[in-house]
């Protein structure tokens, strides 16, 4: 800080000195005496707490126009230095690299796992993309229909995606309906919030009997789409009850028809809270389809996690956590862009 | 002139929880055609209750209160301004402000054309495209006056519009919506705490009682128009403003000592 009164000495110099220190001796002291077996609970405190001091000391020192990159460093900073930590842990020995296999090895695994082809199970990560040209002369269209079917990631998105939609629809309808009126909200809302608490992965057998094949897509699509009705046909209820009623009043007293009413007031304004129930019920709609996938499925993302465990193929099953990370975070960012495409003035 | 709104004996009870609550009891009122008339008294007298009756909102429970409806049917009745704003957050200001003739079903040129003259009167041009979101409050309830005007209602309600707004956002607003009525010289009822407020824009201020509400004095207010905020420091503007207190005063103290 250039023009403060602060100097060189006394309390700036503690302020690096005195976590850094302390730092120094926690470390220093889990390995002498052995504490990282039995104490690593508060080891990791004490280090954190002295990290996040440290940084914060440098924050400070730093000119104005660095401190935002510096956070951004953070935010990026934190899981890479979890990373590399784990990474030279694990090279070590420290943590078992059976269970905890470096980043590294998942890397590679990952890699593995997208070019190879598994010929016993006649499947592939995400269905070769690369031979698409090759069987298209060959084989035609049926060729690359035969690709996208052998795709772990293709079957766990279509699912996820065909049921959250099928289960979605309907429920802002049902819900809109919920939410105007009173009579069928009286009959449905009890009945709907005690079917909201079943885990809808309970009912899962029940679907297997109900579909005339038990191991088809039909069941596992029905299970993710009744999970996401029943949430979002709950908060689309709810943002229709939650407008403020001077929007209400300013429609009527404007003269808007029944129709106008919910086109310009009631569907803009229970917009935000919908979209709310949309972001959960996607989110549900992963956890639901990889715990099916555990189960009962030969693709998907759930079912190679399930199986390189049974296995014993660690660094894979982590290769497999990956991608479902990364089919959450597409399928939220792909959401967030369609909310901000139907709600523009929620932009800023 | 005509009288344009006419309230007779009007009675308006409510069921709460503690039992049943009259808003307003015998209250008679005639506003003619063309007037400004401000409408003053204690919290809770039941002034808006009257001014949401005259909006369709509400139904009185008793008595007779009616706007003379004109000579064009389709003419809207009365169009409120409202306390909050209420401008649609999900609109920019150009489709806010056409709200009320796209629900009469103006075809889209015409409303936006007409809009548009509205929202540059507010001086507001600048901002057509922008949400509310990103207005200040005084902005909005420039919004919120362009909305109810540019539907060319018969009768213009103003619930409190300006009370939200810090003092001199609010006198700016008091100038500019005097000079938007002095261009089309609608009939005004114009609800609000402020004694100052009431004197400077009404042509009649009424004062009503602590509830059930009831009229309790007329004060005539003839300082001349066009007005500007230069009134306000004249000796006649004083007169007024303190004559519509001491018909207040006991009102506002009643009232507060029964909700103590």
């Amino acid at each position: 800080m250039p023009g403060s009164a602060r100097g060189a000495g006394g309390p700036a110099a503690t302020a690096w000195a005195l976590p850094l220190a302390v730092l120094l001796a926690t470390l220093a002291a889990g390995f002498a005496f052995g504490l990282w077996a039995t104490a690593w609970w508060a080891l990791l405190a004490i280090g954190f707490v002295c990290v996040v001091l440290l940084a914060q000391e440098l924050e400070s020192r730093l000119a104005l126009r660095w401190r935002g990159p510096f956070q951004r460093g953070l935010a990026l900073g934190f899981p890479l230095s979890l990373l590399l930590i784990w990474e030279l842990l694990a090279g070590a020995g420290i943590l078992n690299p059976r269970w905890f296999p470096p980043p590294s090895q998942i890397a590679v695994a990952l890699w593995e796992l997208t070019v190879t082809f598994d010929r016993f199970n006649r499947s592939s990560l995400i269905g070769r993309p690369w031979l698409v040209p090759q069987v298209v002369s060959e084989q035609g269209w049926a060729g690359v229909q035969e690709l996208v079917r052998e795709s772990h990631v293709w079957a766990t998105l279509s699912r996820v995606l065909g049921g959250f939609l099928i289960g979605a629809l309907p429920g802002v309808l049902i819900g809109m309906v919920m939410g105007l009126n009173r009579t069928v909200r009286m009959m449905l809302d009890a009945t709907m919030s005690a079917i909201y608490v079943l885990p809808k992965i309970a009912i899962f057998p029940i679907l297997m009997l109900v579909f005339p094949n038990p191991f088809g897509e039909g069941p596992k699509i029905a299970v993710v789409a009744i999970s996401a009705f029943f949430l979002v046909a709950i908060s689309t209820m709810a943002g229709v009850q939650g407008i403020d009623k001077v929007y209400l009043e300013a429609g009527r007293n404007f003269g808007a028809s029944r129709w106008q009413m919910f086109r310009h007031v009631i569907l803009p304004g229970a917009l935000p809270i919908v979209f709310s129930g949309l972001r959960l019920a996607l989110g549900t709609a992963l956890i639901v389809i990889v715990a099916v996938e555990f189960v009962r499925a030969d693709r998907g993302v759930g079912f190679l996690i399930y199986y390189y465990w049974q296995v014993l193929v660690t660094p894979r099953m982590y290769a497999a956590l990956v991608v479902v990370m990364a089919l959450g975070v597409g399928l939220t960012a792909l959401l967030q862009w369609v909310e901000r495409r139907v709600m523009p003035w929620r932009r800023n | 002139m005509s009288a344009k709104i006419v309230a007779r004996s009007a009675e308006k009870r409510f069921q709460t929880r503690a039992g049943w609550m009259t808003a307003l009891r015998d209250f008679d009122l005639e506003v003619a055609e063309g007037e400004f008339l401000c409408l003053v008294g204690p919290s809770g007298c039941g002034k808006s209750t009257f001014l949401r009756i005259l909006a369709g909102l509400d139904h009185a429970t008793g008595g007779e209160v009616r706007i003379d409806p004109g000579p064009d049917p389709r003419q809207p009745l009365a169009n409120v301004v409202f306390q909050e704003y209420a401008v649609f957050p999900w609109k920019t200001v150009l489709h806010n402000v056409a709200f009320g003739l796209e629900m009469r079903g103006v075809g889209r040129r015409e409303r936006e054309a007409t809009a548009h003259r509205w929202i540059d009167k507010v001086a507001l041009t600048r901002f057509v495209d922008y949400y509310p979101a990103q207005l200040s409050g005084g902005m909005k309830q420039r919004v919120s006056i362009a909305r109810a005007l540019a539907n060319d209602p018969q009768v213009l309600l103003m619930d409190e519009p300006l009370g939200a707004l810090d003092a001199q956002t609010r006198a700016v607003l008091q100038e500019e919506l005097l000079q938007l009525w002095e261009e089309s010289r609608k009939t005004v009822l114009y609800v609000t705490h402020s004694i100052d407020e009431a004197v400077f824009l009404g042509d009649r201020v009424v004062v009503m009682t602590a509830h059930p509400g009831t009229v309790k004095t007329v004060i005539d207010v003839d300082l001349p128009r066009p007005r500007d905020l230069s009134v306000m420091a004249t000796p006649e503007f004083a007169a007024l403003t303190g004559a519509v207190w001491d018909a207040l005063r006991d009102e506002v103290r009643r009232a507060m000592a029964e909700q103590a």
